[in-house]
């Protein structure tokens, strides 16, 4: 098989598989674990081109032009390749967890529910793999509207209302700024292919830079940045692996993704720090940082705060584009794999509270550690990991962040960085605090009726959720001492314009 | 034999359609009727799809109405744009038919089914030969047959609703003092001129100079066309004819007849007045530029609150010519291209849209969205037909919507136009807004008690899903519409250069 | 000649315009003022009939004779063109009034009245029973 076919494989799995899911609707089992196997062989494809493109080859092929001079086309650069790998990669933990979850949680139309996953998963890693501006964009919008019935999944008034927002936001910024950008780009560079260095320099009046990185930093309204993050918490009433996968993971994750690809493949970092027209994003970035994470610190509920924490880390990585140089995509790029990580465990930790104790306020997990030690075990390390303390992996991404920023001579950022650690520190680990170290709720009869005396059995979710937490959990270890490979990796981004030999 | 037919093609696109609709009068019974027309019909559409063969590579045909010298006979004068027009309009009849026969079966008397479909051909007829003519008065001539047929299909509404009658004779007023102002402009360059050739037109026009009676002619047949294709604000007769008509007519006249007066109005300007002639320019730039903007956002917040399926859609089509009228009033190759390009993809889409809420008529007895709650579970394949037709309204990617607006804001963005650009895509987030609300009610929202729907015919559900399936194809293969729209552009623009300079 | 703000000659020499254009405007306004759906369509009639007075004006030769054609080499003829035209166009305009004139009928029978005013109220009324039935 050439790469073409695997890459083709990688996209197609998925949107494929969905047939197969449909057929087999009225059989649970055989439709659960086809979506396992699934994820398994994309993973495997993804994988496969792993491989080749550490070597240096850049897989590509075209599928057709769609109008003339536009194609459907993909090829692989080490950044595409890094997202596609966490994104299949984290399919098939998540894969596995929705069983134990969606059965344990007991809801319905569980059909509708997988297929509408495959797809998105087919759209993310047709986001990682696109070649052009325009493949990228329409993959970015199939997962849009492939993700739309799995927030509004419960189909009660809350959950249409969380969808509705969630769609109109990403379709406003999508259409409304994004496409504008796409073609404002196609007008005046007659392309629309990610090339090495960029494809702006020399062409786009550097005073118009600044507007058209707004256009694209608000249209990818998936990066949720401040004003545009209202959607993330508002998706936040689908059911729990949609918001680890996608929430922490696919969806978000292709946003900053995109950010940096633009930043990198479109305006070109050189092109950004000549012109300083990312210097307005970069503050807007910090402030995002710094106010999602206050935000997040007066959420009681468990999701809307991991809502909000994701939020503000999203805005690291936009952080990194906007500094302009190497190590900032180098550390925006990392932290798209540690965050995904870090946040996918602490994400599946809460939905796995709610199976097993029907909790999902913060006040009411007082105690619960005891009952449920691996769960907040895990959801510890992740905690760790997002506010970035060794031996996480968390810890390099923002590492080299602020390498970057003092490469930029912004101290400042540096500062914000730090700042937000901290923020990190006080909304992530009150949360095991309590459930390990405070006293059950001292109300004797709960309104459930459990038995007023404290008792310490261990009341676990179901194992299918159990493993993939840890799995994930061990994977924030594993991540900090193989930091060094994916540096490597990560270096081979191209910042400069390819010399012509 | 064949060459004969084949030198008097042009001819046989008018005639076949009115020498069938008399003797489908007497036949006397629906299913003869029917069956006669469809043989037409099908008959029509390869005579058109001939023609645009012919005239692909840039080729003119003219054909001598009994064999009468032009400009003194009446001349039928092909080019690639009004082939093209023709092609669209034969082959939306070629969907609305067997569509037509459960609907109309349905909603009209057996008795009168004769004389619908008499009605229909003669519409069709008007409609085929106001595009295919090179004479101006011809032009008023079957634009009237076309008119008054229209008139009479709307009336058939009043089957099921009364109020048909009320819209078909407004209809009637204002389509008639729009036609008659259209004479009035036709006198006007007939008293300059002495001609009713258009191509003789557009030479003598540029001969004789500017003039206040050239101006005055230019208004009135600006205004006379501007109703006939609900410019707004001479678009009060349209929401409606539209809601009241028979679903099969809604659908036919909303794809076809305002996308005929886009035609006329586009051969009047670039052809006869001229691209570079100034006083239409300034017209096109102060009057007809912001009334379509308005037109997109005016039209479509009242979609919004509209309950009537059908109404909804009528006031879409509104704000749709909006962007028409916006392509052709930008004045480049680009925005003629993007007005030729949406006349197209909106006549597949719209026509989709409305089979969709006859389906619903059929099926449902109503097409008020608050009674079509939970529709989508009852009539899957009709509500996903919906869908797709919607996502192309809105104009996401690898739907014909998209290469609309994709083309619409490039030509805006080549005149440095940025705002418009960005009002093009916010009038679109409207849409979004319009279309969603039903989605949410078909998906979402649990059925009413005790209703009872089933999936609409096979008949009626394969030309719906055949002009959705079309909106997607050529949307993911733009090619062949693209190039189409880019000769025709070239043609209007490259005839009429020549012609002031 | 030195220029007049206001020449009579030519006001008087196109008296027929003048017509048409006052007949226009009557026609109009009758049109889009009257409420009885019958004198609307009488007003689109004079409407109408003002352009074809028009169409017929602008085929006048200033001492042209009738269109036929003479021994005379010499005869200056109107042009016939727009008597053509015009008589087509006042074919449409029959077929106009009398499908217009038919619905007309039509909603008499219906609605009881061609009184536009009354018919927006029926109207209405059948909109707020629909409303009331939600």
């Amino acid at each position: 098989m050439t790469h073409g076919t695997v890459l083709l494989l990688a996209i197609f799995i998925p949107a494929g598989v969905t047939f197969l899911i449909a057929a087999l609707g009225n059989r649970p089992n055989l439709r659960d674990s086809a979506s396992v196997l699934a994820a398994v062989a994309t993973f495997i494809a993804v994988l496969m081109l792993l491989g080749p493109v550490m070597a240096g080859a850049r897989p590509e092929i075209a599928l057709f032009e769609v109008m003339p001079g536009l194609l459907l086309a993909f090829s692989i650069e080490p950044l595409g390749m890094l997202f596609a790998v966490v994104a299949s990669g984290l399919w098939i933990v998540t894969a596995i967890y929705s069983i134990g979850y969606m059965r344990g949680a007991g809801e319905k139309k569980q059909t509708r529910f997988y297929i509408c996953f495959a797809i998105a998963i087919s759209g993310a890693i047709g986001i990682a793999f696109s070649a052009n501006l325009f493949t990228l964009f329409v993959f970015y919008e199939i997962l849009t509207i492939s993700t739309y019935p799995l927030v509004a999944h419960k189909e009660t008034p809350e959950a249409r209302a969380g969808a509705r927002t969630y769609l109109a936001i990403l379709m406003t910024t999508s259409i409304g700024f994004l496409l504008v950008g796409v073609v404002w780009v196609w007008n005046i560079a007659g392309t629309l292919d990610f090339r090495a260095g960029g494809i702006l320099d020399g062409k786009l009046d550097p005073s118009f830079a600044p507007f058209l990185l707004a256009l694209f930093a608000f249209g990818i309204g998936k990066a949720a940045l401040m004003p545009f993050h209202r959607w993330l918490p508002a998706a936040m009433v689908a059911p729990t692996p949609v918001s680890a996968l996608l929430h922490a993971v696919a969806v978000v994750k292709a946003g900053v993704f995109t950010m940096l690809k633009v930043g990198t493949y479109i305006f070109g970092v050189g092109f950004l720090s000549k012109t300083g027209a990312a210097e307005w994003l970069m503050w807007l970035a910090a402030a995002s940082i710094l106010i999602a994470s206050i935000v997040a610190l007066t959420k009681d509920d468990l999701k809307a705060r991991l809502a909000y924490s994701t939020v503000s880390q999203l805005s690291y990585i936009t952080l990194g584009v906007a500094l302009a140089n190497q190590m900032g995509v180098i550390g925006g790029s990392m932290h798209i794999a540690t965050h995904a990580v870090g946040k996918i465990t602490l994400f599946m930790c809460a939905g796995a509270i709610y199976v097993a104790a029907h909790k999902t306020k913060i006040s009411e997990l007082d105690g619960l550690g005891r009952k449920m030690p691996i769960t907040f075990i895990a959801f510890t390390i992740a905690a760790l990991s997002i506010i970035g303390l060794p031996p996480m992996g968390g810890a390099w991404s923002k590492w080299y962040l602020m390498l970057a920023s003092a490469d930029a001579g912004q101290v400042a950022m540096i500062g914000v960085l730090m700042l937000s650690s901290l923020l990190n520190v006080a909304y992530l680990l009150p949360i095991p605090a309590r459930a390990f170290f405070a006293a059950p709720s001292a109300m004797p009869a709960h309104s459930l009726g459990a038995a007023a005396a404290p008792d310490n059995r261990i009341e676990e979710a179901p194992l299918l959720c159990l493993v993939p937490i840890c799995v994930t959990a061990i994977g924030c270890i594993v991540l900090f001492f193989a930091i060094g490979g994916l540096y490597e990796f990560l270096l081979h981004i191209p910042i400069l314009p390819e010399t012509t030999p | 034999m064949l060459a004969m037919i084949e030198a008097n093609l042009p001819a046989l696109q008018v005639v076949l359609p009115m020498l069938a609709a008399p003797i489908c009068a007497v036949l006397g019974r629906g299913t003869r009727s029917w069956t006669l027309t469809m043989a037409v019909v099908v008959l029509t559409f390869a005579v058109s799809v001939s023609l645009f063969i012919a005239t692909l590579d840039g080729a003119t045909i003219s054909y001598r109405m009994g064999n009468w010298a032009p400009p003194f006979g009446i001349e039928y004068r092909v080019d690639i744009l009004n082939a093209f027009v023709l092609m669209v309009v034969s082959g939306i009849a070629l969907f609305i038919l067997p569509y037509a026969r459960a609907s109309i079966a349905f909603e009209i008397s057996e008795e009168r089914q004769p004389l619908f479909y008499s009605a229909f051909l003669l519409c069709l007829t008007g409609l085929l030969g106001v595009t295919i003519t090179g004479d101006a008065f011809n032009i008023f001539v079957f634009l009237e047959i076309s008119s008054l047929s229209t008139y009479a299909l709307i009336a058939t509404g009043a089957e099921r609703n009364k109020r048909a009658l009320t819209a078909a004779y407004n209809y009637l007023i204002m389509g008639t003092v729009g036609a008659t102002f259209f004479v009035i402009g036709i006198g006007m360059l007939y008293m300059v001129t002495g001609t009713l050739n258009l191509a003789d037109l557009a030479q003598r026009i540029v001969e004789h100079g500017d003039s206040s009676t050239l101006r005055m002619g230019f208004v009135f047949i600006l205004i006379g066309v501007g109703l006939k294709l609900a410019m707004f604000p001479l678009h009060l007769w349209l929401p409606n004819a539209y809601s009241f008509a028979p679903s099969a007519v809604t659908a036919f006249i909303a794809a076809t007849a305002t996308k005929v007066a886009i035609y006329v109005l586009l051969r009047f300007m670039f052809t006869v007045f001229g691209f570079d002639y100034d006083f239409q320019a300034a017209t096109l730039r102060h009057v007809v530029l912001p009334l379509a903007i308005v037109a997109m956002f005016a039209a479509s917040i009242v979609a919004v609150f509209q309950d009537d399926l059908k109404r909804m859609l009528a006031y879409s089509s509104i704000a749709q010519v909006g962007y028409m009228l916006l392509g052709l009033a930008l004045l480049s190759h680009t925005g003629l291209m993007a007005s030729v390009i949406h006349l197209f993809n909106h006549a597949v889409t719209k026509g989709a849209l409305f089979m969709v809420a006859g389906c619903y008529i059929f099926a449902a007895g109503t097409s008020s969205i608050s009674g079509l709650r939970g529709i989508g579970r009852d009539m899957p394949w009709t509500t996903a037909a919906f869908v797709t037709a919607g996502l192309s309204l809105i104009g996401l990617p690898l739907t014909v919507g998209f290469v609309s607006k994709w083309y619409l804001v490039l030509a805006a963005l080549e005149l440095n136009w940025w705002p418009v650009a960005l009002l093009i895509m916010a009038s679109s987030l409207l849409a979004i807004v319009y279309i969603w609300r039903v989605v949410e009610t078909a998906y979402l929202q649990p059925s009413p008690e005790g209703v009872v729907r089933k999936e609409a015919p096979l008949w009626m559900l394969l030309p719906t899903w055949g002009l959705a399936a079309l909106s997607v194809f050529f949307g993911t293969y733009a090619a062949l519409t693209t190039a189409a729209a880019s000769r025709a552009a070239t043609a209007l623009i490259s005839a009429s250069n020549m012609l002031w300079q | 000649m030195e220029e007049l703000l206001f020449d009579l000659g030519f006001v008087l020499t196109h008296y027929n315009y003048w017509m048409f254009v006052v007949l226009m405007m009557t026609g109009l306004y009758i049109t889009v003022s009257y409420g009885n759906l019958v004198k609307k369509i009488v007003g689109l009639n004079i409407f109408q009939t003002a352009v074809f007075l028009f169409y017929v004006s602008t085929g006048k030769i200033v001492g042209g004779t009738a269109p036929i054609l003479t021994d005379d080499p010499d005869a200056v003829y109107s042009n016939p063109l727009p008597h053509v035209l015009i008589l087509t166009a006042i074919v449409v305009g029959i077929a106009t009034t009398a499908l217009a004139l038919a619905l007309v009928v039509r909603i008499r029978e219906t609605y009881g009245t061609v009184e536009e005013d009354e018919i927006i109220a029926l109207e209405h009324e059948m909109d707020a029973a629909i409303g009331g039935e939600r």
